[in-house]
């Protein structure tokens, strides 16, 4: 079926006042010997047949809901979300609206960015937060970008801690790769026990940005304090790619003296969605707000003496700047940040704690009965959040398979990524995690032959 | 004071009020790091659920959206979002998958992600297609990193001149910056289409490639294409298309069949993906044979054949040349590809003919009523939008002027001064998801401004009357750069 309104004899009224027969002579520009290719598609399906045929694509899959007990993280969470969230969103006023780019007649949007803005400079510390980036990894990328303006091109080297997400590490590389930039310290090969510190032996002044996570790729959580005093000594930024939830409960970047602070904020309303769309949050010092990319909202007036909210400073971007702009990002995640948005304040500060202390309290539960287990054991002694490194016996990967075979989706096995890792996995946990649901991991995993 | 219409979430805020809240914890209680690595205070809002669902609730009746009423936004095609796209991507096998599983555990959405690359390829006439890109500009810059990348492995490394004409939109010279690549501007000619001789002048052994959007910004198919595309193709250059415009081709024309080398499709424009007030989108990006090879990593493939018993396995393939990834994970799968899939599958390949058959239909109807009282500046059958000019002889009435008039008339005003070749400029696309009676009283709406615009111009300057918020001042605000709010307890301090 189509969704096209138009009766037969409206179409003949209409091509009347066009001045044409048919609605094929609305084409004669189109070369003739490529004009109206046969498509070889499917034929078309009605909404009934449509509505089954992706119910049983969807049942095809195995989900962490229905189907598997889930530990995997890995820099996507399956994290409760509150039934309001959405029902905000599927509201047509909000997600079949355009950019707000015609203020009086889009205050809901505008308002409501400008409020999910607001949220997370409340939640990093830092002065201001652009609307939004297409997710954690490129949002990262951005950060870069903007060091690169920053410096006007004439520092050329990041600095990237080892354990950044190594999705985030390629993705920086590949926008990258046009400019210049020299990427260094991610030797996966180096000992991953490593601490921050060892970092600052690159930075030097040609450095623009040093780049770490927190709680790191492992689920470590460093203070970065004395690293940024460091690099700032070396007149290089610093990029924290930190994890919302784990924020709600940690000391926040900014007290670190972060210059950017940015991450995934799929934990906060967004489903796992097999990996997008997620929402990649952008926050930095106000000093640097016209070489950061994206939208941005700000308040104002308007002609009835009314408070409201425009996109402002939009001459840093493409539509104005052209091939000068800090980065071509458009349409980026709006309706992901309303979601954002609902969640933080439908769960509220309360809420949002107890969803904190709850993954910490299950992490560090199984961490502690894993350990009991002969051959298992924690590979790295820093304190962690949700995530930790699990030592195995054998390759991850086969422990891995045998979990599958319990209904359980375990972690993410680190050898594909850090050679020396190979019996290394990397376990998150979520208020999601029932006490029952680890009991069990502990059992299956003492049964392992 | 300004007046205060719906006070912020963190306004709405009273300390010790529970939204939702979490079951106690089932586990024995583990002691917290230590101090000086959690922070002192958490500075956001609280609230009850009522509050929270009455806030967005008003907030959302502010927002004028497709669902209120005609949108024609050029070249952003604001067509009807099926309700049924929101069923299906909320279905729990697509909602609960995480994007690191084991493939044999969600065969359901790489099949679903498989095909809709082999659709998008039969739509368009590409060879390969990468579905990782975000949105439209995400998918530039993967097509422009890989017409670098092509450059670059043939030794070729003279060139460094991308080639944009000046309708183009601002996201392809951004594209091009983002890579250091200079952009040389291209005129349009009286037609509209791309200037044969300018572009023949500039075409030498540095030009990295073109990037044209087709139909153009004017709404206007290049009626010299093939030549277009020969010179550039001669002087060693690729051929980018900006996909914006797709909707006007579905079965009308493939442009990997025209010679293009590269183009991006916008999910959200031409397959029906809500825009969602600003995201988000959906990039994918389709290229030619000699662009397969530096595809963004990973594609969706076949891992092992099919046999008599089993069907095929389908997982990730890197491309041997790839220029890497776009983003982490596999693209905007649940809000993006489903819904397009649903899309797809439910037009076949007549009813994507029609969408774009009575795109054009409708953007030309309209244009005919409007021809007579506003100036067209390129004035022939135009493809799924045209672009009228918001200026009267002898008037100061704008076009902006024009487009917050509108919002009084219950319209969603089209896109203004741009392209940035047509003076005062009003871009209008009406999509194919809007009926002959809408498109007549969007022009009577039109027609009655001109009428205004001679009798009663202040009328127009200080328009909208009847929405909730009049213009706003968007000097103060770029001046004063409030950007975000804070608890009122903490107002002071944070200030």
């Amino acid at each position: 079926m189509t969704y096209i309104p138009i009766s037969p004899t409206e179409r003949d009224a209409m091509l009347e006042t066009v001045g044409v027969k048919t609605l094929d002579d609305l084409f004669e520009a189109v070369p003739q010997k490529h004009r109206f290719p046969k498509l070889d598609l499917p034929p078309a399906l009605t909404e009934m047949e449509a509505a089954s045929l992706l119910s049983e694509m969807a049942n095809t899959n195995e989900n962490v809901r229905e189907h598997m007990i889930s530990f995997l993280g890995a820099g996507a969470y399956n994290h409760y979300i509150p039934s309001v969230v959405d029902h905000i969103l599927r509201r047509g006023e909000f997600y079949t609206a355009y950019t707000p780019y015609q203020p009086e007649i889009s205050q809901g949007t505008l308002q409501a960015i400008f409020e999910y803005q607001s949220l997370m400079t409340n939640l990093t510390g830092m002065e201001v937060s652009n609307a939004s980036h297409y997710d954690g990894a490129t949002a990262t990328a951005e950060a870069v970008n903007l060091a690169f303006a920053q410096f006007r091109g004439k520092r050329k080297k990041v600095v990237l801690s080892p354990s950044l997400h190594p999705q985030y590490r390629e993705v920086i590389r590949t926008y990258t790769q046009g400019m210049g930039v020299e990427e260094v310290g991610d030797d996966v090969s180096i000992d991953p026990e490593v601490g921050p510190e060892a970092m600052m032996s690159l930075v030097d002044e040609n450095t623009m940005l040093v780049v770490v996570q927190y709680p790191d790729f492992f689920g470590r959580i460093h203070d970065y304090t004395k690293l940024i005093e460091d690099a700032h000594a070396k007149g290089s930024l610093v990029c924290i790619v930190a994890n919302p939830t784990a924020l709600i409960m940690l000391k926040t970047p900014a007290e670190m003296g972060a210059d950017i602070v940015v991450g995934e904020a799929q934990p906060f309303g967004i489903p796992l969605w097999y990996g997008g769309p997620y929402l990649g949050f952008f926050t930095t010092k106000k000093s640097y707000v016209h070489k950061m990319a994206g939208r941005l909202i700000g308040e104002t007036v308007d002609n009835r003496g009314q408070r409201s909210y425009v996109l402002t400073l939009t001459a840093r971007e493409q539509h104005i700047k052209r091939e000068r702009a800090t980065s071509n990002i458009c349409s980026n995640q709006g309706l992901l940040a309303l979601a954002s948005a609902v969640y933080m304040s439908t769960l509220g500060k309360t809420g949002l704690s107890q969803v904190a202390n709850l993954c910490y309290q299950k992490a560090h539960y199984a961490a502690s009965e894993l350990s009991k287990i002969d051959g298992f054991g924690l590979c790295f002694s820093e304190p962690f959040f949700h995530e930790f490194v699990l030592c195995c016996p054998k390759p991850a990967d086969e422990v891995n398979e045998y979990l599958l075979e319990h209904g359980i989706l375990g972690g993410y096995a680190l050898g594909k990524d850090y050679p020396s890792l190979e019996n290394h996995i990397l376990m998150a946990f979520t208020e999601m995690n029932s006490k029952q649901e680890i009991d069990t991991l502990v059992e299956v995993l003492k049964e392992m032959e | 004071m300004a007046a205060i219409v719906e006070p912020t979430i963190f306004e709405l805020s009273s300390p010790g009020r529970l939204g939702v809240t979490m079951p106690a914890s089932d586990v024995p209680e583990t002691v917290l790091p230590p101090n000086h690595l959690l922070r002192s205070d958490l500075p956001l809002p609280e609230l009850a659920e009522v509050d929270v669902v009455r806030h967005y609730t008003r907030l959302s009746k502010f927002n004028y959206s497709v669902d209120d009423g005609f949108y024609p936004l050029g070249s952003c095609t604001m067509k009807y979002n099926p309700k049924i796209n929101e069923d299906t991507c909320r279905l729990p096998g697509f909602l609960y998958t995480h994007p690191l599983q084991p493939i044999e555990t969600v065969q359901g959405n790489l099949v679903l992600m498989y095909e809709l690359q082999e659709w998008l390829k039969e739509i368009s006439g590409f060879a390969g297609v990468t579905l990782q890109p975000a949105a439209g500009a995400h998918g530039e810059f993967t097509g422009v990193l890989m017409m670098a990348a092509y450059h670059k492995s043939r030794g070729d490394s003279k060139r460094t001149k991308m080639l944009i004409p000046d309708a183009a939109h601002g996201t392809n010279p951004a594209s091009a910056g983002m890579l250091g690549m200079s952009v040389v501007t291209i005129p349009s000619d009286e037609r509209g289409n791309v200037d044969l001789k300018a572009l023949a002048a500039a075409c030498d052994d540095t030009v990295v490639g073109m990037m044209v959007t087709n139909p153009n910004t004017l709404g206007m198919f290049d009626e010299h294409i093939e030549d277009v595309i020969k010179l550039v193709k001669d002087c060693g250059g690729l051929m980018y298309g900006d996909g914006a415009n797709l909707n006007a081709l579905l079965g009308i024309v493939r442009p990997g069949d025209l010679g293009f080398d590269v183009m991006h499709f916008n999910l959200h424009k031409t397959f029906s993906v809500p825009h969602g007030g600003g995201g988000p989108g959906s990039g994918p990006v389709g290229v030619s044979e000699r662009l397969h090879d530096f595809l963004p990593s990973p594609l969706v493939g076949i891992v092992e054949e099919a046999d008599d018993e089993t069907a095929p396995l389908y997982g990730f393939v890197t491309p041997k040349q790839s220029i890497g990834r776009m983003k982490a994970f596999h693209g905007h799968f649940g809000g993006g590809l489903v819904r397009a899939y649903t899309y797809i599958s439910m037009h076949g390949p007549d009813g994507l003919k029609d969408v774009s058959q009575y795109a054009v239909l409708n953007a030309n109807y309209l244009q005919a009523k409007l021809r007579g009282t506003y100036t067209i500046p390129f004035d022939r059958i135009c493809m799924h939008e045209f672009v009228a000019e918001g200026q009267f002889a002898g008037s100061d009435v704008r076009a902006l002027d024009i487009a917050k008039r509108l919002m009084d008339y219950k319209f969603h005003p089209p896109t203004n001064y741009f392209p940035l070749i047509v003076h005062e400029a009003l871009m209008i696309e009406p999509t194919e998801t809007e009926n002959k009676d809408t498109l007549d009283r969007f022009a009577d709406a039109l027609i009655k401004i001109a009428e205004e615009a001679k009798t009663n111009p202040e009328l127009l300057h200080n328009a909208p009357h009847t929405t909730p918020f009049g213009r706003m001042d968007e000097v103060k605000a770029a001046r004063e750069l409030v950007l975000c709010c804070w608890l009122p307890e903490n107002y002071e301090s944070m200030k």
